[in-house]
C-alpha cells in the first residue's frame, strides 16, 4: 500500500509547533517516550515499547566453525527486519533504502564498539565456536525505530544465556539445558542509540522524534553512547550542515539520556530474574495488564445466593463418601510400592478375602464419626471440612486390593504378599477409628489413624 | 450468547434464527439471521402461516424495512454481515417500516456513496484531482466540481491540500469519484479546507458518535474554545483553534474520548474550563 500523503498543512502545523517548542503529545524537547521492557518465557527474547513503536528481539546460539582469519572468536550476527504489520507501507520489496540503512546502523552500534565478548564464545580454537544470531523484528512503527531496535538488542543479549561447554583434553561436552544451567553472554558494556530530528536547517532539534515529526524533519542524527559516556557510533543522515557546538551538545544529552535508559534495563532484567527464581509467572502473558478498558472485560453478574444451604445439604447427603487413601507407602510384592489413592491394584487378586470383607465394611465406617459431631444444619463456610467428614459416612469407596492387614502405627512400609496361602486375621476395630483423606491429614485423624489396624478391600471400581 | 426469547425457527442453513426486536441493543455476529417482525408472526404459536387476528389492524406498519450498513438481504430474512450491535430506527413518517443497521468499529474506510470525508490532493493531472481518502484507491476529483468553476476560472487547489467533498460514485467496481459541490451546484462547506489547523485520524465508530444530532461531546468543546472542525466518515478530523496550544489540546481530547467514560471526560472539560 502506498504511504499516506502529508498534506500541507499538517507540515505547516508540525513546523510551526515545533518551533513554539510544543510537540503532538505534549512532551518537551528532550523527552523520550515511556520505554517498556517486557520478556518472554524463553532466555533472549524481549519486547521493548518505545511509545507505540514495538519492536520484538530474539537472540539464539549455536555452534559453528569459525572464520579463517579469526580462528578463536565467535560470531555475531544481526538481523534487523520490518514486518508488514508494522506499517501500511512496508511491503515485501519496498522496504530496502530504510531496511539497509537501519540494518547497517545497528551492526556499527553492536559489532564494531566490541559490548560482547566474541573471545568468550570460542569452544575449540579453530574449530568450533559459538555464532550468537540476534534476530529483531519491527511490530509497530510510530518513529525511532533506530532507538527502539537497538534497546530491543542489548535487552536480550543481556537476557540470553547459552548452554553450558566444558573442554577436557580433546573431549568437549555439551551440556543440555537439564543437566546444567545455561550461562550469560560476557558483555563488557551496553550501547544504546539516542536520536534527534533537525528542523528548519538544524534550527531546532527534537529527541526521540514521533513518525509525524520524522516526516518534517530535515535531517537526523544518531548518537550511540555507553553509560561510561563512550561513543560507540556516531551518523548524520539527511545532509544538514551541524555544527560542531551543536554536535557536542547532542552527545551531552545523549550521555544523560543514556544512563538513564540503561538504569531501566537493569532494573527490568533484575525484575525478571527474581520472578524466575522465586518461580513465579513469567514471560509475555503475564506482562499484559488485566484490567484496561481494551483488554478483554467481563463484567461482573450478580448471582443469587439464597438457597445455596439447601442445595449443599443435597448434595452432601446424595454423594458417596469419597474412596479411602492410606498416606504410607503399602508395598505390594518386594520391589513395587503404593502410596495412597490409585487406580485398581492388578497385582493380587485375593477373591476369597473380598467376600468376607465385604460385610465387615458398613460396621466399620460407621464408627467414624464417633469423635466428630455433625450438625444437622451445615453452615455454609464451614462445609469443606464438616463435608469431609460427613461423606465418609455411608459406604466408602475402596480403590484398591489387598487382603491383608497393615497396622498404620509408624512409618514402616506396610508389607503384604499376595500369596493366598496364608491366613487373613482380622484384628479387632479400635474405638477411635482413623479414616484417613491424604487431602486433609489434620492432627486429629491422624491420631485416630494411628491406633486403628484396618483390613484393605477390594472392590471392583466397575461395580460403582 | 444469550437465548433468545422468540420463537426459534429452523433455515435451511440449519441455524436458528432470531427475531430482530428481541436482539436490538445486543451483539450480534456475522452469520447470525434474523427474522422481521412480520415473518415472526408467519411462524409463531399459531403456525402454519395463519396470521393471528388483529382488533387494531391500523398498528402494523407494513412498509418496507431498509437493511443499513452491517446487514443484507438473504431470502425473506437478514444476514448479520459485520459484528457489532444491532440498532433500530423507527420511521418518522409512516412510510416504510424504519431502519435496521449494526453498530460495528473499524478503523479502515470504505468509501460509500454520499459520504463526506476530507481526503488529501496527491496529484494533478490534466482535468482531474487525485485524492487519497484512506480507501483501497484514490478518488478522482474534476476541477469542474467547485462552486463558481469553469474552464477559464480554474480553483485554486494545490498537491498536499485537504479537501472536504462527497461520493458520487463509489463501489467496488470502480474508482471512486468525489465533487465539492451538492445537488444544486452549492459548495454547502465543502471545497478545500484552510491553510492552518491540525488534522489527525480516529476510529470510524468515534466520528459517527461525534456527528450523532446530540453529541454532548461537541457542545462540551465549543464551549472551550471558540473552533473551527471539519468531521470526514473516512475517520479524519481537522481541527483549528486560535492558538497550536488549544488546537493540540483539542486534538487530544477528541483522541482521547473514544476511550474514555462521561465522568472522566466532564472532569477533564472542568479542569480546562477552569485553566
Amino acid at each position: 500500500m502506498k504511504e499516506t500523503p502529508l498534506s500541507n498543512c499538517e507540515r505547516r502545523f508540525l513546523l510551526r509547533a515545533i518551533e513554539e517548542k510544543k510537540r503532538l503529545d505534549g512532551r518537551q524537547t528532550y523527552d523520550y517516550r515511556n520505554i517498556k521492557i517486557s520478556f518472554g518465557t524463553d532466555y533472549g527474547c524481549c519486547i521493548v515499547e518505545l511509545g507505540k513503536t514495538r519492536v520484538l528481539g530474539q537472540v539464539s546460539c549455536e555452534l559453528v566453525s569459525p572464520k579463517l582469519n579469526r580462528a578463536t572468536e565467535g560470531i555475531l550476527f544481526f538481523n534487523l527486519e520490518l514486518s508488514q504489520m508494522a506499517a501500511p507501507a512496508f511491503e515485501p520489496g519496498r522496504q530496502s533504502d530504510l531496511l539497509v540503512k537501519l540494518n547497517r546502523l545497528l551492526e556499527r552500534c553492536l559489532r564494531n564498539s566490541k559490548c560482547i565478548d566474541t573471545e568468550s564464545l570460542c569452544v575449540v580454537a579453530g574449530e568450533k565456536v559459538w555464532q550468537i544470531r540476534v534476530d529483531l523484528h519491527l511490530l509497530n512503527h510510530d518513529g525511532n525505530i533506530i532507538d527502539a531496535a537497538s534497546i530491543a538488542a542489548i535487552v536480550a543479549l543481556c537476557h540470553f544465556r547459552r548452554p553450558d561447554v566444558s573442554v577436557q583434553g580433546d573431549e568437549v561436552t555439551l551440556y543440555t539445558l537439564e543437566e546444567r544451567d545455561p550461562v550469560p553472554l560476557s558483555i563488557h558494556h551496553m550501547p544504546i542509540c539516542v536520536s534527534f530530528a533537525f528542523f528548519q536547517q538544524g534550527t531546532y532539534l527534537l529527541v526521540d522524534p514521533s513518525e509525524r515529526e520524522e516526516r518534517v524533519m530535515d535531517g537526523l542524527l544518531v548518537i550511540a553512547m555507553n553509560k561510561h559516556r563512550e561513543i560507540c557510533t556516531i551518523q548524520s543522515s539527511g545532509g544538514i550542515m551541524l555544527l560542531k557546538d551543536q554536535v557536542l551538545r547532542c552527545s551531552k544529552i545523549a550521555g544523560v539520556k543514556v544512563v538513564e535508559i540503561t538504569e531501566l534495563i537493569q532494573k527490568a532484567l533484575e525484575n525478571d530474574h527474581k520472578v524466575r527464581k522465586e518461580g513465579g509467572k513469567f514471560g509475555f502473558a503475564e506482562s499484559m495488564a488485566n484490567q484496561r478498558i481494551t483488554a478483554f472485560k467481563m463484567e461482573k453478574a450478580p448471582i443469587d445466593t439464597s438457597d445455596v444451604e439447601e442445595k449443599a445439604e443435597e448434595i452432601i447427603s446424595e454423594a458417596e463418601p469419597p474412596s479411602e487413601v492410606v498416606s504410607q507407602p503399602v508395598l505390594w510384592t518386594p520391589g513395587t510400592a503404593q502410596i495412597g489413592e490409585g487406580i485398581e491394584n492388578s497385582w493380587g487378586h485375593l477373591e476369597d478375602s473380598e467376600k468376607e470383607d465385604e460385610d465387615e465394611g458398613g460396621s466399620d465406617e460407621a464408627v467414624i464419626l464417633d469423635g466428630v459431631k455433625m450438625d444437622p444444619g451445615v453452615e455454609v463456610s464451614n462445609i469443606g471440612s464438616q463435608a469431609r467428614r460427613a461423606l465418609s459416612v455411608g459406604f466408602p469407596r475402596k480403590g484398591y486390593c489387598s487382603g491383608l492387614p497393615f497396622p498404620l502405627s509408624g512409618n514402616a512400609p506396610i508389607v503384604l504378599s499376595d500369596s493366598e496361602e496364608e491366613e487373613m486375621i482380622i484384628l479387632e476395630p479400635d474405638k477411635n477409628p482413623k479414616k484417613i483423606r491424604t487431602q486433609t491429614i489434620s492432627a486429629t485423624q491422624v491420631k485416630a489413624a494411628s491406633k486403628r489396624p484396618v483390613k484393605k478391600r477390594k472392590k471392583k471400581r466397575a461395580a460403582n | 450468547m444469550a437465548e433468545a426469547a422468540g420463537v426459534p425457527a429452523e433455515s435451511p442453513a440449519g441455524c436458528r434464527a432470531r427475531a430482530a426486536r428481541t436482539v436490538l441493543d445486543q451483539v450480534v455476529l456475522p452469520g447470525e439471521e434474523l427474522l422481521l417482525p412480520e415473518q415472526e408472526d408467519g411462524e409463531g404459536p399459531g403456525g402454519a402461516g395463519e396470521r393471528p387476528l388483529r382488533l387494531n389492524a391500523a398498528a402494523r406498519s407494513r412498509g418496507r424495512v431498509v437493511c443499513g450498513p452491517g446487514l443484507r438481504r438473504c431470502g425473506d430474512r437478514l444476514l448479520v454481515t459485520k459484528c457489532g450491535r444491532l440498532r433500530h430506527k423507527e420511521p418518522g413518517s409512516c412510510s416504510g417500516g424504519g431502519v435496521y443497521w449494526v453498530d460495528s468499529q473499524q478503523k479502515r474506510y470504505v468509501p460509500v456513496k454520499g459520504d463526506h470525508v476530507i481526503g488529501i490532493v496527491t496529484a494533478k493531472s490534466g482535468d482531474i484531482f487525485k485524492v487519497d481518502v484512506g480507501g483501497s484507491e484514490p478518488a478522482s476529483l474534476s476541477y469542474l466540481a467547485f462552486e463558481g468553476a469553469t474552464k477559464r476560472n480554474r480553483p485554486n487547489v494545490q498537491v498536499g491540500d485537504l479537501i472536504y467533498g462527497q461520493f458520487v460514485v463509489a463501489n467496488k467496481d470502480m474508482e471512486p469519484e468525489m465533487v465539492c459541490i451538492d445537488s444544486c451546484g452549492r459548495a454547502n462547506g465543502m471545497g478545500v479546507i484552510g491553510q492552518d489547523g491540525l488534522l489527525f485520524k480516529v476510529t470510524l465508530g468515534l466520528i459517527r458518535k461525534l456527528l450523532a444530532p446530540d453529541c454532548e461531546i461537541l457542545q462540551e468543546v465549543g464551549k472551550l474554545y471558540p473552533l473551527e472542525i471539519v468531521f470526514g466518515m473516512n475517520g479524519r478530523i481537522w481541527v483549528k483553534a486560535k492558538t497550536i496550544q488549544q488546537t493540540l489540546i483539542l486534538a487530544n481530547i477528541l483522541e482521547a474520548c473514544e476511550h474514555m467514560t462521561t465522568d472522566q471526560r466532564k472532569q477533564i472539560f472542568s479542569r480546562l474550563a477552569e485553566s
